[in-house]
Formats: structure tokens, sequence, C-alpha cells
């Protein structure tokens, strides 16, 4: 089966930098697929060169089986990409901008589907406003109803919900999560590592141009074979013996390593034996973030 | 290829919807300067002969405004995209970059001709003008255009500040219209600055376009008509060779 998205050993270097240092990664058709790293990654720059605004300086990249260079035509009409910035043409109105956004993919009647994604993303009110009266959460909106108008069947998001209010991150979250369902491959990208353990059902972590992780999100959890167990305690001072399991102490409250739900039973009794009442106790299970953190400071070497 | 016609439609409608800056402003401002040097010029003595002054200056203008705009249009519009970043509406799509070319040249050509129609009809008001070789004017107005137009997208490729697009503009464009006998008949110059005046590109045009009016002429029309083509080959030849390697567009 023809992947989504293919890269291969793909170099990028920007001057003195180098962006990308043989990059490979390959996304399933209908996969939802996360991007993450830290600022300077070569998350933007791997983007970009996936869309042909970039030209990577070796190495290949396909869409859909169409290479990005020498059969732009077909890899960037199956490919649709909402830019993290919010850009917009100052000269025309929502319609107008998926209007002409459709001409440019070659559709000429496509004032149906325009109206569908319109409902979609609640922009029906505000079709015949020019763009720069909009909001910035409208623009963002009408960013996501360009990038469909030719129902691309791969879609990448970049930072989509980067400042964006909550109830529209869910909104979009949710419409994403049905774009997906309906078939579309998705690629995002996002610093909101809540997000991509929301969304993403395999994650690739990039840093200083490089992946440093790439399985499934929940392989990446369970990398981190810890729960953490918050306690304030009353009484008494924590046991001595359980100092080694603190990973921190705030207000009071000291969050412990426990290996596995077993080894809870015999913490809590060994707080009881040093005389201490527990005011408060909570259970946390391992999240995205502290996978994140942990292998960015392996990758520091 | 609709993608070239969406991307045509999108340019004209651009200039299109602040006619009033696009297409008023040149407009007065060109009859500014023919009403302005046709009564300085007063009793002056006419040129090629028989052509009174005021008469002289109208195609020298219409083709300068014909020029400028053509140039102003490609140039400003990519620049604006660029710096605003709403160019990358442009480069996603599948178009190839002889679209791109088209689609730019094009709208620069009709902003070209309409602003240059604009002028002539206003300046009929006040000057009576003769139309000997109207095809001539035609061809000559749209070749103009045209290398403009395609002189223009290099500016705006090449460019990364509206600074730099602005100092084409002045220092390259204006200059050139200037000095190419919009204002006087370069037989009125030294012989040096006549002789130097015959490497300007603009004054070929110039000279070619007046032909269509007076049936007179410096240069035969032909002959520069054909260094005109010639240039517009050369600069399109650039222009599709950058927009091809993705020079400032794609990095």
């Amino acid at each position: 089966m023809t992947p989504a998205i293919q890269i291969q050993q793909v170099h990028k270097r920007f001057g003195a930098v180098q962006a990308l240092c043989g990059i490979d990664l390959e996304v399933a058709p209908g996969e939802f697929f996360g991007l993450l790293g830290p600022n300077g990654a070569g998350k933007t720059t791997l983007i970009n060169i996936l869309a042909g605004l970039a030209r990577a300086d070796s190495g290949s990249v396909r869409v859909l089986g169409h290479d990005v260079v020498t059969q732009y035509r077909d890899s960037r009409r199956a490919l649709g990409v909402v830019p993290q910035e919010l850009v917009f043409d100052p000269f025309f109105s929502v319609r107008e901008t998926l209007r002409i956004q459709s001409g440019y993919f070659g559709l000429k009647r496509n004032d149906a589907w325009i109206d569908e994604v319109m409902h979609h993303l609640d922009l029906t009110g505000k079709a015949d406003a020019n763009m720069r009266s909009l909001s910035g959460g409208m623009k963002r909106r009408v960013l996501v109803a360009q990038a469909l108008v030719h129902k691309p069947p791969v879609i990448v998001l970049d930072e989509p919900t980067a400042g964006v209010d909550v109830e529209l991150r869910q909104g979009l979250w949710e419409f994403v999560r049905g774009l997906n369902r309906a078939g579309h491959t998705i690629v995002l990208t996002t610093h909101y590592l809540e997000e991509a353990e929301a969304l993403c059902a395999r994650i690739a972590m990039l840093k200083q141009g490089r992946v440093v992780a790439l399985d499934s999100t929940s392989n990446l959890i369970n990398r981190r074979d810890s729960l953490y167990l918050r306690l304030r305690l009353a009484g008494a001072a924590l046991p001595a013996a359980l100092t080694s399991r603190v990973r921190d102490s705030r207000d009071g409250a000291h969050t412990l390593r426990v290996r596995s739900y077993a080894e809870i039973e015999g913490v809590l009794a060994q707080v009881r034996e040093a005389g201490a009442q527990i005011e408060e106790l909570e259970l946390l299970q391992p999240d995205l973030e502290d996978v994140f953190v942990q292998i960015m400071q392996e990758a520091n070497g | 290829m609709s993608g070239f016609g969406t991307l045509l439609y999108k340019e004209l409608l651009r200039f299109w919807k602040v006619a009033f800056q696009t297409v008023g402003a040149p407009v007065l401002t060109t009859l500014l300067y023919l009403l302005i040097f046709s009564h300085v010029m007063q009793g002056r003595a006419p040129v090629y002969g028989e052509v009174p002054y005021a008469a002289f200056l109208v195609p020298g203008l219409v083709m300068m405004a014909v020029l400028q705009n053509a140039f102003a249009n490609s140039s400003s519009s990519l620049i604006q995209s660029k710096v605003t970043g709403n160019i990358i509406f442009v480069l996603l799509p599948p178009l190839s970059y002889w679209d791109f070319f088209a689609a730019y040249v094009l709208a620069s050509v009709v902003r070209g001709m309409v602003v240059g129609a604009g002028v002539l009809l206003v300046s009929l008001a006040f000057v009576a003008l003769s139309f000997e070789h109207p095809l001539w004017i035609l061809a000559f107005a749209l070749t103009g255009s045209a290398i403009l137009g395609t002189l223009g997208l290099i500016a705006g490729i090449w460019a990364e500040k509206f600074d730099q697009v602005a100092g084409f503009q002045s220092f390259l464009i204006m200059p050139l219209t200037f000095l190419s006998g919009v204002f006087y008949s370069i037989h009125s110059l030294p012989a040096f600055w006549q002789g130097l005046s015959r490497f300007n590109p603009f004054f070929y045009m110039i000279d070619g376009f007046r032909y269509g009016f007076f049936g007179v002429s410096d240069i035969d029309p032909a002959l520069s008509l054909a260094i005109a083509l010639a240039n517009l080959l050369i600069f399109a030849a650039i222009t599709l060779a950058l927009l091809k390697r993705g020079y400032k567009l794609r990095h």
C-alpha cells in the first residue's frame, strides 16, 4: 500500500544551520500522525519541503507516491496545508478567498463543497465579510477551510491551536477527528503535548533535525514505567526510606515514583508506620509530557 | 488550466478593487503633467515640423503611464504577498511556473492598457491627436506593458522589502522612462546624449508608439518593435528561469 507520506534521507541546510539531517519517516494512509519537537527542531522545514515551499538538499519526499519535486502537480493536489501564521489576502471576503483557492486547484464550480466546509467550521455567517474584519479564531478557521477546498486525502496542520481559546480548540479537535474518521490522513505538529496525546495514534519527535523517537502514542507513554503518587501528609514527615522515590515536593505535597500499582500498598504502609496521616492522595498517570522531556534530555547526549 | 485563469482573475480583481488608486490616480497625474508642460512649453517650436508640442507630448505620457503601471502591478502585488505571507496560497497549489508567469504578466498588461486608454481618452478632451497607424500603437503598447510587467515580476521576486521595490522603481524604471524621449525629441539633445539614449530600451518603445500617432519617428518602427520584442524575450527567459529555480520563492 502506498504510504500517504514517504520521507527518505532528507537533508536541508540554511546557510550555516543544518535544519534537517537525514530524516526518514513514513505515514500510512488514514493515520493520525503527530510531529513533535522543540522550536528549531525542523518540523516546519519538513512541512515546507513536503508542500513544495522549500526544496530539500538531498533525499526524496513523496505524497501518495508522487514525488514532491518531479510530480509536484499530483503531490500538491493530494495535500492540504494549514499554515501556522494567520496569513490572509486583505482584498477579499471569506467566500472569495475560498473560491479563488478552489480555482487555483482547477475547481470551477465548488460552491456546494465550499458552503458545506463553511458550515462545519461555523463560517457561514461571515461568508461575505472581508478577511480583515475577522477575529483571529475565525481567520484560523478560514485557513482550515482553504486547506480543504480541494478535498485533499492528506492534510497537514502546523500548530493549529496555538493561541486559540478552549472552545475553538475543542471544536477544531472534533472537526479534525471527523476528517480522520472519514479517511483523511492527518499530520499534526504541536507544542501542546496534551493535544498530541489526545489526537495522534503515532508520533515522531524531532530534535535538531533528527528523529529521536518514532512510535505509537501508547507505546511512548508506556515507556515511562512509572506511576506517580502525590501525597500530602500530616502528623509526621515523609519516612526516610521513601525520599529516594521523590520526584518533586511542592506546597507541602510530595510526588513519589511508583513502579507499579502493586507497589502503592507498600508505600502507604510505610507512611502509616511512620505515624503520618494522609491528608491528600492522588494517583498520576504518566503522560506524554514526561516522555517528551525525558527523550529530549536523552537526545542531548 | 483553470489554475492560471484563477490567478489572472485574482490579479485583475486585486487592482480593480482599488481602481481609484490603480487607475484613477495615474490618469490624473498624467493629465497634470500634460496640462502643466503644455502650458509652460507654449510657443515652443513644433516638433517633427508641424506637430504642436502638446500633441507631441501626449503619446509619450500615455506610454509612460502604460509602462509605469504595468511595472507597478506585478511588482507591488508580489512584494505585498511575500511580505504579508499570503504568497503561500499561490505556491501551495499545483500551478506551474508558466501559469505563474503568464498570469502576473497578463494582469500587468491589462492594467497598463486600461490606464493608458484612460489617459488617452482624457487627453483627447484637451488636445487634438491624429492616429496614423493604430496597429503600431497597439503593438507597442502591448509589447511595452508586457516588458514592464515582466520586469515588475523580476523586481517582486528579487526584493525582500517594499523599500527594494521602490528603489527598483525610482532608480531604474523612472529614470529610464523620463530619459527616453517622453518630453522631448532626442534630436534636441547633444550628439553624445543622443547616442546614449539609443541604449535605453524604453526609447524604442516610445519612439515606435509615437510613430503610430504621427507617422514620423526617429527610428524605423519595424526595427523598434524588433528590439522591443527581443528585450521581452530576454526578460521573459530570465524570469522563467528564476521561477523554475524557485529563486527566493521556494527556498
